[in-house]
């Protein structure tokens, strides 16, 4: 698709050299100049166009040439206006007083001039200007202008107030309410254009114009609105499609209920709307051919009442009941099926507006809501539909003090389990709950439950959804929920491993079991195996925070771990677990994080061997388990005995260097009797003892086969978190001089088997001088080795001893003169 | 209201890096939210013409990266499409969206709809409380009118040498980056004028 050709055509137009690039302009001018614009014109405009768009960097055309441009605009050939308008917006402006000549003949402003207009306006007042005069070209008589010609405004109009919604005045907003009312309730309900295609003899009387159809071919019974078909169409019918395609931008922009002041107060819109609800009910159905008038329109008499923007909520309001009924009919054409689809969602998100504005309207609204919920409930293919339903419940529900569990259930138990793999859903489902979470919380505080089931969409595109999860997660994470969260993010590319199987055991049949590659197909569909699957892809918290058989699973799955999907996820995984633990920090009582720390060392051998997963996750688990333990010292001497086991467990120096590294560092740093009182001397004897043995063993042989050497960051971690504990309990010192002998001696040899590198060598023996040199005077090396925190934490100007010179350093500065 | 249509390159070209995408065709609407921005600093024409080309690269290279991940993630294999092709290529194309967060680069946060059709991908850039369903549909209409009128899936060079006929195509319709609920009857009259109009 993508050829060469059009590389090498980029590459020209890019590279084009300045004086071929003149002796072009002046060719396209003469060109301009001719009374007939051809074929050839065309094209050079064409090339001039892919110049200038071509570079970052803007080019100048020449004036005269921009002046003919500027001609163009008005030229009656389409292309020659679309040509111009495209090159115009490509090039700086010249000044702005050929523009605003343009903009002084409306009634000659076509579509692509006012393109222009709008993308080259330098300020706000340009735009108010423009936009007075196309609401005042809106004003004048429909005879008085050709059909179609204005059909461009509404949408000018509203590219202008999406980022200005000043630029409309409240005379303007007002005329725009009255327009829009017409246009939506009040539009022809006959066939427009193809009616009159009587014969050259006959006469216009003879032809009676047809009414306009529904989608599934039945005669129209009620006003035109977007789902009316004809053979062509009246201008006023174009208005109400424009119209109501900018209607719910509108609503928001000029009609929230912080903008404007209503003239009317709280008490009579609902006095009023209450009549109108009753002139409803007594309606007497019978009187009236009820299968062709849609019961809507039966109430639009005593709507006349109303102020411009009251009424046009109303006829907001009629106008989508009557498209949800539209949207009950079988559309004749697939496209018109789609169309349905999108005119509920529109439809009922423009409801959810108007009752925001009025909320005595939820009571007529509800009924229409609730019967289409209960049609599509069952249907997920209108998922997507049901989302602003969701959203209509969620601002309304608690006035019409209607239960919305059974809609909860489906957003957040039924959609992400079912509809994971598709990513419009998961990017709205998701902007749902980002948008709303205080309502949520408020509302339907049980959400939270669902969370394994939202991670699925997490687990099965990553990448797409990623950003949301962040800001997502920390609104997830409570007390109850942070261990079962950190467990299931840990195994979260295994979820998107299952997520995998589970569609594919639904697509291949079952006798293709024994063909490569599908092994972990063969255990999903073991029954032995599928409550491990069945966990994972469990819906609800609370049912555990995780299996026992965690190391099953993940052999299991071990051919998962090349799978693009699960790569993706666990290249994920790190960047959440930062996020969680930040959250969890600040929600967390010391039992909590006292259990994380377990998880974490339970955790960091436990893991879906993906490459570089576990490093990446064992540099989260270090970060955050110095963070806990700098937050919460005591938890060190809390959670002695299980970080002990883990630091005695010589196997873990090589398969979790860094974590191991990490945990000896803490236990050196924090078991101590200033960290916790209830850290006895006994203790830290047994913790000497077991570091003392570790270190012992990795310095006395080669590391086990299949291993590299430790890092000297551990040996020397070892050795200094030796050298505190020593500090702190005396007695313990000789023994640490006598390993240091020992290390000196063993080192005088030149190498040894568990250290690779002589460099390294000698900083480690160098280390181990350093601390034995420091140990020799017991009372000093408590104070070097783990210096009390405000020795640690700069003062500056807040300590009296270091303030003073500070102070009489500047007052000189001030007082001299040099 | 779309903010940008765009179509631009979701394969490695020769002449860019792996990430980069070729901008192949764009189109901005409405007012640039410089101009309306409480920024001290003016920026001169030329300066804000650079910042737009510089938020369009902005999201086809979100978007490139996007579509090669999808691709990767569900293992398609592209097939090779020659002309005529046109519906089963469009049938098969991946497609997504993709939230770019609110600076970066529009001021307000986007959600960015795109169809990876082969080489090249087909890109909305919708707003907040804008139909994403309509914008689907949309995004597909458009691109099956790129496709057929431009004669894309052959090699030629038609959608940068004639670019008007998107650009009329886009008068009609996404007009001014309107999305318009068109039911099949309004459409057929739309399609008619821009065949009209392409024509001439």
């Amino acid at each position: 698709m993508y050829s060469l050709g059009s590389e090498s055509l980029i590459k020209q137009a890019r590279e084009i050299q300045e004086t071929e690039l003149q002796k072009f302009y002046s060719r396209l001018v003469k060109l301009l100049q001719l009374k007939e614009l051809g074929h050839e014109t065309v094209d050079s405009l064409q090339r001039l166009h892919l110049i200038l768009s071509a570079n970052k960097y803007a080019r100048t055309l020449p004036s005269d040439l921009q002046q003919r441009l500027l001609l163009l605009l008005s030229s009656p050939s389409e292309q020659l206006q679309v040509l111009s308008s495209a090159l115009l917006r490509e090039t700086p402006p010249s000044s702005g007083e050929e523009l605003n000549n343009i903009q002084e003949n409306v009634s000659q402003l076509n579509t692509h001039a006012a393109a222009l207009l709008v993308s080259q306006a330098r300020s706000r007042t340009d735009l108010n200007n423009l936009c007075a005069q196309l609401v005042h070209g809106l004003e004048g008589r429909p005879s008085d202008r050709p059909t179609r010609s204005l059909m461009f405004t509404l949408p000018v109009l509203n590219s202008i107030l999406r980022l200005s919604r000043e630029s409309l005045t409240e005379e303007h907003v007002t005329i725009l309410n009255k327009k829009f009312v017409d246009w939506l309730r009040y539009a022809s309900i006959l066939q427009g254009g193809g009616a009159s295609l009587g014969g050259f003899f006959t006469g216009p009387r003879s032809r009676q114009p047809l009414p306009t159809a529904e989608l599934d071919g039945s005669v129209s019974g009620d006003f035109f609105t977007v789902l009316c078909v004809g053979q062509g169409f009246t201008e006023d019918q174009w208005m109400n499609v424009y119209s109501f395609s900018m209607l719910r931008h509108w609503l928001l922009t000029y009609h929230s209920v912080s903008s404007g002041n209503s003239t009317m107060d709280a008490a009579n819109r609902l006095q009023l709307s209450l009549s109108l609800s009753h002139s409803f009910s007594n309606d007497d159905q019978s009187e009236v051919d009820g299968s062709v008038v849609s019961m809507v329109s039966a109430t639009s008499s005593s709507s006349r009442l109303l102020p411009p923007k009251e009424r046009l909520r109303e006829k907001a309001f009629q106008y989508c009941q009557r498209l949800i009924e539209q949207c009950d009919r079988k559309a004749q054409k697939k496209s018109d099926t789609e169309l349905q689809k999108a005119c509920m969602v529109e439809a009922v998100c423009i409801l959810d507006c108007v009752c925001v504005e009025d909320p005595s309207m939820v009571f007529r609204t509800f009924p229409s809501i609730k019967a289409l919920f209960s049609r599509l409930s069952s249907d997920l293919s209108y998922a997507r539909v049901l989302l602003p339903i969701a959203q209509f419940y969620l601002n309304h529900g608690e006035m019409a003090a209607v239960d919305c569990e059974c809609v909860w259930k489906l957003v957040f138990a039924h959609f992400p389990a079912e509809l994971f793999n598709d990513p419009f859903l998961a990017h709205e489902l998701l902007r749902f709950l980002r948008q709303n979470l205080d309502g949520l919380r408020l509302r339907a505080p049980e959400f939270i439950r669902f969370l394994p089931n939202l991670l699925k969409f997490l687990a099965w595109d990553s990448s797409a959804v990623v950003d949301d999860f962040v800001d997502l997660l920390p609104s997830l994470v409570t007390e109850g929920t942070a261990v079962e969260i950190l467990h299931t993010l840990l195994d979260l590319p295994c979820l998107s491993a299952t997520l995998v199987l589970q569609l594919r055991s639904v697509s291949l049949p079952i006798s293709e079991s024994s063909s490569r590659g599908l092994l972990p197909l063969d255990a999903f569909r073991n029954p032995a195996f599928r409550g491990l699957f069945l966990f994972l892809l469990r819906v609800e918290t609370g049912s555990g925070h995780t299996i026992d058989r965690l190391s099953t699973l993940h052999d299991l799955l071990a051919e998962a771990a090349d799978w693009p999907r699960v790569v993706r996820c666990a290249q994920v995984v790190p960047v959440l677990l930062h996020i969680y633990f930040n959250t969890v920090v600040t929600v967390g009582q010391e039992k909590l994080l006292a259990h994380l720390i377990l998880v974490m060392l339970e955790r960091s051998g436990l893991l879906l061997a993906i490459p570089t997963y576990s490093r990446e996750i064992h540099r989260v688990f270090s970060c955050h388990l110095l963070r806990l333990c700098k937050l919460r010292p005591s938890l060190v001497v809390d959670q002695s005995h299980e970080l002990l086991e883990f630091a005695g467990t010589t196997a873990n120096v090589y398969s979790k260097e860094e974590v191991y590294t990490h945990v000896v560092w803490v236990l050196g740093e924090y078991l101590s009797a200033a960290s916790d009182s209830r850290c006895s001397v006994a203790l830290i004897t047994s913790c000497f003892e077991t570091l003392e043995a570790v270190l012992f063993e990795i310095t006395s042989s080669a590391p086990p086969p299949g291993t590299v050497c430790p890092a000297p960051k551990v040996i020397t971690t070892l050795m200094s978190a030796l050298a505190k504990l020593a500090s702190r309990s005396h007695d313990l010192i000789p023994r640490v001089s006598l390993f240091f002998s020992k290390l000196r001696t063993a080192a005088r040899n030149g190498s040894v088997a568990w250290c690779a590198d002589e460099d390294d060598l000698v900083a480690i023996v160098t280390r181990g001088e350093e601390l034995w040199f420091l140990l020799k005077a017991p009372g000093v090396a408590q104070s070097v080795l783990t210096p009390p925190p405000h020795v640690l934490t700069p003062r500056w100007h807040r300590d009296t001893n270091l303030a003073m010179p500070l102070q009489l350093r500047v007052l000189t500065r001030l007082t001299h003169s040099q | 209201m779309v903010r940008c249509f765009l179509i631009h390159t979701v394969c490695p070209v020769g002449a860019l890096s792996a990430g980069e995408s070729r901008v192949l065709y764009s189109r901005l609407f409405g007012p640039d939210e410089v101009v309306l921005s409480k920024q001290q600093r003016e920026f001169t024409p030329e300066e804000r013409r650079l910042l737009q080309k510089e938020k369009v690269s902005v999201v086809a290279r979100r978007v490139r990266s996007a579509v090669s991940l999808s691709r990767e993630a569900s293992g398609r294999q592209l097939v090779d499409a020659v002309p005529g092709d046109e519906a089963l290529v469009l049938l098969d194309a991946d497609s997504g969206v993709v939230r770019l967060r609110a600076g970066d680069p529009f001021s307000e946060e986007m959600s960015v709809l795109w169809l990876g059709v082969q080489s090249l991908g087909f890109t909305l850039a919708c707003e907040p409380h804008d139909n994403l369903l309509l914008a689907e549909d949309i995004l597909r209409n458009l691109t099956r009118h790129c496709l057929d009128n431009l004669h894309m899936l052959g090699q030629g060079s038609e959608v940068l040498l004639k670019s008007s006929r998107i650009d009329v195509l886009l008068s009609r319709l996404l007009p001014h980056g309107q999305l318009l609920f068109l039911n099949h009857r309004f459409a057929q009259s739309l399609e008619k004028e821009v065949a009209s109009s392409m024509a001439k």
